[in-house]
């Protein structure tokens, strides 16, 4: 079982990295339905500044590799979000 | 569907971010009553791969795109409250983040995806599979679940943007536009989830409350 949370991992950043970049850029269906029946202009501007806004590590020219790196950062950052949320959910329980 | 800042009034995103906040206190109460320490790296790596496969928009039709939500994939592995807890956190992140999805909408979005899409997608999985038997049969139940998890997340994100008042058409025309892309992202979703839910099997690595259920049935007896 080792071995599998591994390869799901290096799966997830071989996804993030090099996948991510190549990803479609065409509007999402909640962004088409908006767009076409005329409710995208309620959209905002995000109130909140993110670091990696729109997933492109900011300073790095190359768009492409800009995304690789946001997607290989957010998918550590994901790993040891829930790691850490795991631990505390599961600290208290008494192994069988 | 992430919704953006904006398409959600006060009381709506309020009220929503109410909810998420109850849904996510309540599992992680029920993540530590049904899931042991070692599941815990497992919740890591598949919140990662989540987060990594949402970044990979695949174009459906008519310039219109899609990427897997996720919800059905984790709570076929782990049950729906740890998925509920996983895809929260991915939401969370991508919000502060990564600019992806507003911040008030984030109750939304969190209420959506994340529990509504896992419940419901447990549902689906228990039920289905619970009349038939044989690998194919298991794998028309994930495939259902999932499809029908994208379904009710785009629906539950149509409701709010009306009860906020800012669908410019009825509510049955948007609902109607919003259900028909995501039946084709949908199909998307069921077959990416099928298929990674496969591997993982094959890996070795039967459901959480699978586990559970011969964990209490031995050390029962």
């Amino acid at each position: 079982m080792k071995n599998t949370v591994l390869i799901i991992l290096l799966a997830a950043l071989a996804v993030a990295v090099f996948l991510s970049p190549f990803a479609s850029s065409s509007p999402d269906g909640l962004e088409r339905v908006a767009e076409d029946l005329g409710f995208i202009e309620k959209g905002e501007e995000q109130i909140l500044k993110s670091p990696i806004p729109d997933y492109a590590f900011p300073g790095i020219e190359n768009e492409k590799a800009a995304t690789a790196l946001a997607g290989a950062v957010g998918t550590l950052l994901t790993f040891g979000a829930v790691y850490a949320v795991g631990r505390g959910a599961s600290r208290k329980k008494k192994e069988a | 569907m992430h919704i953006p800042d904006g398409f959600l009034d006060a009381k709506t995103w309020v009220s929503a971010a109410a909810i998420s906040a109850g849904a996510i206190s309540y599992s992680v109460k029920k993540t530590r009553e049904a899931l042991s320490e070692r599941m815990v790296p497992v919740m890591g790596v598949l919140a990662a791969f989540i987060f990594a496969a949402q970044m990979i928009n695949f174009p459906i039709a008519g310039g219109t795109s899609g990427h897997l939500l996720g919800a059905a994939l984790a709570t076929v592995l782990l049950g729906p409250w740890a998925s509920g807890l996983i895809i929260s956190t991915v939401l969370i992140i991508q919000c502060l983040f990564f600019n992806d999805g507003g911040i008030t909408a984030l109750g939304g979005n969190i209420l959506n995806m994340a529990f509504i899409g896992s419940l419901v997608a447990y549902a689906v999985y228990r039920s289905v599979s619970g009349i038939g038997g044989g690998k194919r049969w298991e794998q028309a139940a994930v495939f259902l679940a999932s499809w029908v998890s994208v379904m009710v997340a785009a629906f539950a994100a149509t409701v709010e943007v009306g009860v906020s008042g800012n669908l410019p058409v009825s509510f049955g025309v948007a609902l109607s536009a919003m259900l028909g892309w995501h039946a084709l992202i949908g199909i998307g979703e069921g077959l990416i989830t099928v298929a990674v839910v496969s591997f993982v099997r094959n890996a070795g690595l039967s459901p959480a409350w699978q586990q559970e259920k011969a964990q209490s049935e031995v050390s029962g007896a």
